[in-house]
C-alpha cells in the first residue's frame, strides 16, 4: 500500500479535522478538561514527590561534598550512624584523597527568647576547613569561630527561630548560642526544622553525643577517576563511600521503596492516568461515532483511508497537546501560588515529571485514537448509500 | 478520447451472504448511461438500485461483471486509485445529504476541492461560485443545520458539482422534500447541471419526478425489468 507524504491536500484535510473538532464545543471542552485534569494531577503528584525527595536530600545538596563516607546502614541523612575516629584517618590515607573532613549532623532543642523550645537541625563543620559552609547573606564566615557562634539558615523555617538577627541569642542544652551569620542554602529540609551551622567542635561540645561523633566524612578526591578506588578502599573497612548523586539516589530509593510514599504517589498517579484515559477515550470514541457517517461520506467522495487516519490522529494529538499545556500551566500556577503562601510546600516540577506526564498523554492519545481509527478504517461508504 | 457511453455496466452480479443464505442483490445487469442524459434507476425497496449505484460508482466491488466509467474499467484499479477516480469524475448527492454540521455551508461545498489538494482559500472561493449557481451565496457562512431541507439539498448539489465531475449520482434526491421543492430541484438539475459532457444517474422511487428522466430503468429483484424512454416504453 502506498503511503504518500503529507502535502497540500493534507493541510486542507487537517483544517477540516480541526474545525470538526473545535466546533463541536461540548465534546472538545470535555476532552480538554479530561486531559488537563489528568495532566494536572499527574504533574502535581509527581512534583510533590520530587519536592519531597529534594528536601529529603537537603543536607547532601547544601553541603555539596563530592564523596560521602558513612555507615552502610544509613539510608537517609536524619538517621546517620556515628563513625569511629580511625575511619577519618584511614580515609585520609587512601591514595587519591585530596582531603577528608568530619561532619557533625544531629538534632537538638533550642530555647528561644520567649521561653519556647524549638527543635533544630545542627550541622557541625570541620573547624580547620569549614568544608560545606553555606553562603552567607549577613555576617562573616569567620565569626563562626567566635564564642557560641551559630549561623542560621534563612529558609521557610527561619521564622520558627523568632526571625533572629545577628547578635540574637538562644539557649542550647544550657549553653548560650549567638547568631553570628544568616545564610541561604539551595534547599530546605523535609521535616520543618530550622537549620543551624556551627563548628564541629562546638557541636559535639554543646550537644550530648554518644561515643563516636562523626556523622559523615566528607571527601574531596584528587580527581573523579580516583573515586572508584576510594570507594573500594572504604568498603574494605566495612563502610560505604557514595558520590553526592549516589547518596541522593539512595535517599530517593529509601523514600520510594521503604516508606510507602513512593508507592502511594505512584498509585495516585496511575489513577489520574486512568481517569484521563477513560474520560478522553470515551469522549473521543463518542465524537468519532457521531461523525462516522460524515467520515463515510468523505470516503465516498474520494478521501482515502489513510487521510481519515491522519484526521483522527491530528484531532487526538491536538487535544492531547492542548490539554498537556493547560495541565502543566495549571499545575505550575498552583505550585507557584502554594509556595508563596504555604511554608514548606514540597513540590518541584522537574523535566522527568514533565516527561512522564507527556508520555502518559501520548499513551492516552494513542489508545483513544487507536479505538477511533479502528472504527473509521472499517467504514464502508456503501453503508452511507444504504442509509 | 471520450467514450461513447459515460457509464457502462456489463453483466454485473453482486450477492450478499454465503451458502443457503446467499442473496442476489444485483443479478446480471447490463446498461449504458450516455453523456447528456438523465437516467433514472427506479424500483421498489430491495430491488438492488443502491447496490447497482454503489458498484458503478466504485464504492462496492461486484462479484462479477465489469464497470466502465468514461472508458476506464474502474474495478481493475487499485483502491486508492479508485478513490481518486471517484473524486475526479463522480459527484455524489446522498439521500440524507451528509453535510457537516460543524462546518459552514461554503466549507461543505469546498470539501471535494480540498480533497483534490486545492489551496484552502482558493477552494472556498470556487465553492462560493458554486453556491451562487445554486442560489445560496447569502447562506455561505451559516452551518447547514440553519438551512431548510431544500436549501440543504442545493448545498449537497453544489458540493457534488464543485470538483467538475462528468458523472453525477443522486440517491433519492427528493425523498425528504415536498412535491413542489422536489420538482424545482430536479428541474434545476436538468436545466443547469445536465450538459452534453455530463451524465446524471438518479436512484429514486418518487414517481412525481419521473417526467424529467430521459430514460428510466426499472429494477425488480436485482434485474432490469423495463426500460422506458422519455415517458415512452422502450423494448
Amino acid at each position: 500500500m502506498r503511503f504518500p507524504l503529507p502535502g497540500l491536500r493534507l493541510n486542507g484535510i487537517l483544517k477540516i479535522a480541526f474545525k470538526l473538532l473545535v466546533n463541536d464545543r461540548g465534546k472538545f471542552a470535555a476532552l480538554i478538561v479530561g486531559i488537563t485534569f489528568a495532566v494536572f494531577l499527574m504533574v502535581q503528584l509527581t512534583s510533590v514527590f520530587a519536592g519531597i525527595l529534594s528536601k529529603a536530600s537537603a543536607t547532601i545538596i547544601n553541603i555539596g561534598a563530592s564523596v560521602w563516607v558513612m555507615d552502610p546502614a544509613v539510608n537517609n541523612p536524619l538517621n546517620s550512624i556515628q563513625l569511629p575516629d580511625y575511619i577519618l584517618d584511614a580515609t585520609r590515607s587512601i591514595d587519591g584523597v585530596n582531603y577528608a573532613v568530619p561532619l557533625y549532623s544531629g538534632a537538638a532543642l533550642v530555647k528561644l527568647h520567649d521561653g519556647t523550645y524549638q527543635p533544630v537541625s545542627i550541622l557541625g563543620l570541620d573547624d580547620s576547613s569549614l568544608v560545606g559552609r553555606p553562603e552567607l547573606i549577613q555576617g562573616k564566615i569567620e565569626d563562626i569561630f567566635a564564642d557560641n557562634g551559630f549561623i542560621v539558615v534563612k529558609d521557610e523555617e527561619f521564622p520558627k527561630m523568632g526571625n533572629p538577627k545577628i547578635g540574637s541569642t538562644f539557649e542550647i542544652n544550657d549553653h548560650r548560642g549567638v547568631v553570628v551569620g544568616i545564610a541561604r542554602v539551595a534547599t530546605s529540609g523535609l521535616f520543618g526544622m530550622p537549620t543551624l551551622y556551627t563548628t564541629f567542635k562546638r557541636a559535639i561540645q554543646y550537644i550530648p553525643s554518644p561515643r563516636f561523633t562523626m556523622a559523615y566524612i566528607l571527601v574531596e578526591p584528587k580527581s573523579a577517576a580516583d573515586i572508584p578506588y576510594i570507594k573500594q578502599e572504604v568498603a574494605k573497612s566495612g563502610y560505604l563511600a557514595l558520590t553526592n548523586r549516589e547518596f541522593q539516589e539512595r535517599i530517593a530509593n529509601y523514600y520510594k521503596y521503604q516508606t510507602g510514599i513512593g508507592t502511594n504517589i505512584l498509585i495516585m498517579t496511575l489513577i489520574s492516568f486512568m481517569v484521563g484515559l477513560s474520560i478522553c477515550g470515551q469522549t473521543f470514541y463518542t465524537f468519532v461515532l457521531e461523525n462516522m457517517e460524515k467520515f463515510g461520506a468523505l470516503k465516498a467522495i474520494g478521501a482515502k483511508g489513510y487521510e481519515l487516519v491522519y484526521m483522527i490522529l491530528f484531532q487526538a494529538l491536538f487535544t492531547g497537546f492542548t490539554g498537556y499545556g493547560l495541565g502543566v500551566g495549571l499545575s505550575s500556577l498552583l505550585i507557584t501560588v502554594a509556595k508563596r503562601n504555604v511554608p514548606n510546600y514540597a513540590a518541584s516540577i522537574t523535566f522527568f515529571n514533565l516527561g512522564l506526564a507527556f508520555a502518559m498523554v501520548l499513551v492516552i492519545v494513542a489508545v483513544s485514537s487507536y479505538i477511533a481509527v479502528r472504527k473509521v478504517i472499517k467504514i464502508e461508504p456503501f453503508d452511507i448509500f444504504r442509509g | 478520447m471520450m467514450s461513447a457511453a459515460a457509464v457502462q455496466a456489463i453483466d454485473l452480479v453482486k450477492w450478499f451472504g454465503k451458502g443457503d443464505i446467499k442473496t442476489y442483490a444485483v443479478n446480471g445487469i447490463s446498461f449504458e448511461a450516455k453523456y447528456g442524459e438523465m437516467l433514472y434507476i427506479v424500483g421498489p425497496s430491495g430491488s438492488g438500485k443502491t447496490t447497482l449505484l454503489s458498484m458503478i460508482s466504485g464504492i462496492l466491488r461486484p462479484n462479477s461483471g465489469r464497470v466502465m466509467v468514461k472508458g476506464q474499467e474502474i474495478w481493475t484499479l487499485p483502491p486508492n486509485d479508485i478513490a481518486d477516480f471517484r473524486l475526479n469524475n463522480i459527484g455524489f448527492v446522498f439521500q440524507d445529504y451528509h453535510l457537516f454540521p460543524k462546518l459552514t455551508t461554503v466549507e461543505n461545498v469546498a470539501i471535494p476541492l480540498i480533497l483534490k489538494k486545492q489551496d484552502w482559500d482558493e477552494s472556498l472561493q470556487i465553492a462560493m461560485e458554486f453556491l451562487e449557481v445554486v442560489g445560496l451565496q447569502d447562506r455561505a457562512e451559516l452551518p447547514p443545520v440553519k438551512l431548510s431541507g431544500g436549501e440543504q439539498q442545493r448545498v449537497a448539489l453544489a458540493r457534488a458539482i464543485a470538483s467538475g465531475p462528468d458523472i453525477l449520482i443522486f440517491d433519492e434526491p427528493t425523498a425528504s422534500l415536498d412535491g413542489v421543492t422536489g420538482r424545482r430541484i430536479i428541474g434545476f438539475i436538468k436545466e443547469r447541471l445536465l450538459t452534453e459532457h455530463r451524465s446524471i444517474l438518479i436512484v429514486t422511487h418518487d414517481s412525481r419526478i419521473f417526467e424529467y428522466g430521459d430514460r428510466i430503468i426499472k429494477m425488480e429483484d436485482g434485474k432490469i425489468v423495463e426500460v422506458t424512454n422519455g415517458g415512452t416504453r422502450e423494448e
